[in-house]
């Protein structure tokens, strides 16, 4: 893994939210992890895990509490000019979950596609706008004609391709994917999924796959990091992950997927996490350890000894 | 076994300025006392629409019943008027929504809520209601219930708000519950729960579940039966282990094999079926998935396949099926689910209108 390259570099990141009455929401509580170029990042966890606070402050909507995310070895977070922020702006794209919010109702498919390429000044000519808001139809499997079309004559399956063409238009290096296949049908949900893979094939993109869906996480997701209540307590290798699950709540998150499988679904059992089962002693430091190679554990350093024990 | 539900030939279509919708086209199953009969389908096949026809829950108009019969219990519920259909819905029929925020009444308390079906249904007396209300929600796994009677919609969580749901449809032990994606909104921890808690209470008081979901990971946990639906028609039907093993219609297969699996390493590109469904204003002649269908024959597009008979309780609806029908092989993900399966037929029979 040390020759891949580090795209992103997210060091120990906290959101808080003031929610008042002197209350404060600890919504991503110190996570520590990078992602490589070219790979697919999942990050799986209940509602309310922080998953969605931490692709949202990664990309800059968000000012982070304290912590650092790093693009390129740039920091996304601190004071730079208008240029340079324009110009990480346009490295780092993001795909929503509701196909429905996240177009503008009273923007033709054209002027959502090109938005981007008209605030970077990416095409010069109408003509060769209109020449790029083409292609990038074709490219996510549209065609042209539907380009002076509104958002509101598509299907859900087809106005998600046409965020991914918008997030595609401006040539990003780097695609935050928010739970991009939640709302559309089984069905459409795998040529979504074929299409950002053909996608990231052929461009070389770099995506983090934020979603609730394990089973399309595995299939999709190089390494998969698994978050609960801010914390991010598993990452590993996909296949790794889903065959040694070593955290408690990794464990019972993966015992409660079901298998379409009636036969499996006869005889599976679900284990249920209790955070107390931990044990932790007073004053005990959880740390983000590595228990075999690349593959992390938020764990106290007796825990690590166990889970080292029980991996050799 | 015995039926307690049986739905025939049902057709309801919608008027819309764009032309009447033709949303459910013909459909025909039953369910059994005590079993989980699943409807699986994508947004638009129909499913939600077959089930709100069954409580007479579609706004009439736009909506109408053009055909068929529901017999429930013996009584042909299209026949009811609606102060009839009152006195069964919620009380021999109950109903859990997908959305636990928007089914509930947020200006009541939901031990109100759960009470209000006793009082009307049971003619409990206002202090008996609201003990059985205590009782219904620690059934369903409420912790402390004395206090949670007493609180609004608002202060539940998501899986907590669709327990109380259930609390309110099992209220009045109904003989029927129908399930409407009653866990898609919900993280997969508490879906499981929630599931587990589905299964326990069936057993208990041997209610009968129809269970919509477009999830195959939740039909193989429920269900006994299962239907697929494709524009508004069931396209196969059989019980759980034939649907799953020995799948016969191309649409079947096509969501089998769109998903992933978790059991499997393979990286290969997902079989995802091509195109959309059809706009049931104007279904197309012949049948409806023969333009998605890559095994689609000249016959798909000209003439609708009948209902074939491969087992006792096993139908598709495909061509595929005739005898004189080339042999295919199904995609690559469905074979290796295969399993001969002695109950089947030697060759599929063609079943007549009428049965």
């Amino acid at each position: 893994m040390a020759e891949k390259q580090k795209l992103i570099e997210i060091k120990n990141l906290k959101q808080y939210f003031n929610v008042g009455n002197g209350q404060v929401i600890k919504a991503v509580d110190g996570v520590t992890f990078d992602i490589y170029k070219g790979e697919t990042l999942g990050l799986v966890g209940e509602s309310g895990c922080g998953k969605s606070t931490t692709g949202r402050t990664i990309i800059g909507l968000y000012q982070a509490t304290a912590g650092e995310v790093l693009f390129n070895g740039v920091s996304v977070h601190a004071k730079k000019s208008a240029k340079e922020l324009k110009e990480l702006k346009r490295k780092m794209q993001m795909i929503f979950q509701d196909p429905y919010a996240s177009l503008n109702p009273r923007m033709t498919v054209a002027d959502i596609i090109a938005e981007g390429i008209d605030i970077h000044g990416l095409a010069k000519t109408k003509e060769e706008r209109m020449k790029r808001v083409y292609e990038l139809l074709e490219t996510v499997g549209l065609n042209r004609e539907h380009a002076n079309r509104y958002p509101h004559e598509f299907s859900g399956g087809q106005r998600q391709r046409i965020g991914i063409a918008r997030a595609l238009a401006v040539e990003p290096e780097f695609v935050i994917a928010d739970e991009p296949i939640s709302a559309l049908d089984v069905s459409i949900q795998a040529q979504v999924v074929n299409l950002m893979k053909r996608l990231q094939r052929e461009k070389g993109l770099t995506y983090l796959f934020i979603a609730h869906d394990l089973s399309m996480v595995k299939y999709i997701s190089d390494r998969i990091g698994v978050m609960y209540f801010g914390k991010m307590v598993e990452l590993a290798e996909a296949e790794e992950l889903y065959r040694n699950p070593i955290h408690p709540y990794t464990k019972s998150l993966l015992s409660a997927i079901p298998h379409p499988d009636p036969e499996i679904e006869r005889t599976r059992r679900r284990t249920i996490y209790d955070p107390s089962q931990h044990n932790y002693k007073e004053g005990e430091q959880l740390e983000f350890r590595e228990v075999a190679l690349g593959h992390f554990v938020l764990c106290s350093e007796e825990e690590y000894k166990k889970y080292k024990a029980m991996y050799s | 076994m015995e039926k307690l539900l049986e739905v025939k030939n049902l057709e309801v279509s919608f008027q819309t300025y764009g032309g009447e919708v033709q949303a459910v086209r013909g459909v025909s199953f039953h369910v059994n006392k005590g079993e989980t009969l699943a409807i699986v389908g994508e947004s638009g096949s129909g499913k939600s629409v077959t089930s709100q026809t069954i409580m007479r829950l579609i706004p009439t108009p736009p909506g109408k019943i053009k055909n068929g019969q529901i017999i429930f219990d013996g009584e042909d519920l299209v026949k009811k008027t609606d102060k009839e259909m009152e006195q069964i819905r919620g009380k021999d029929i109950g109903m859990i929504f997908q959305d636990p925020m928007t089914s509930l009444n947020p200006t009541m308390k939901v031990g109100k809520q759960i009470m209000e079906v006793l009082t009307k249904h049971q003619k409990m007396d206002k202090s008996a209601a609201k003990e059985r209300a205590i009782e219904l929600l620690r059934l369903v796994g409420i912790p402390m219930p004395e206090k949670r009677v007493n609180q609004y919609p608002h202060e539940f969580s998501g899986g907590m708000r669709q327990r109380a749901m259930i609390a309110v449809a099992l209220a009045s032990n109904p003989k029927l519950l129908i399930a409407d994606e009653p866990t898609t909104a919900l993280d997969v921890t508490i879906q499981a729960q929630i599931l587990e808690l589905m299964k326990d209470l069936q057993k208990k008081m041997g209610t009968s579940i129809i269970f919509i979901t477009h999830d195959l990971g939740v039909v193989a946990n429920m269900a006994d039966r299962v239907a697929v639906m494709y524009a508004g028609k069931i396209v196969e039907m059989g019980t759980v282990d034939e649907i799953f093993y020995d799948p016969r219609h191309p649409y079947t297969w096509g969501l089998l094999a769109s998903m992933p699996s978790l059991d499997s390493d393979d990286k290969k590109e997902l079989a995802a079926i091509p195109g959309s469904p059809p706009d049931l204003t104007n279904p197309p002649k012949g049948d409806a998935f023969a333009p998605r269908n890559p095994y689609a024959m000249k016959i798909d597009f000209e003439l609708e396949p009948p209902m074939f008979k491969i087992s006792d309780t096993h139908y598709a609806a495909t061509w595929l099926l005739h005898p004189d029908a080339p042999k295919v092989e199904p995609p690559e993900a469905v074979k290796k689910r295969l399993r001969k399966l002695s109950s089947n037929y030697p060759q599929p029979i063609i079943v007549k209108e009428s049965e």
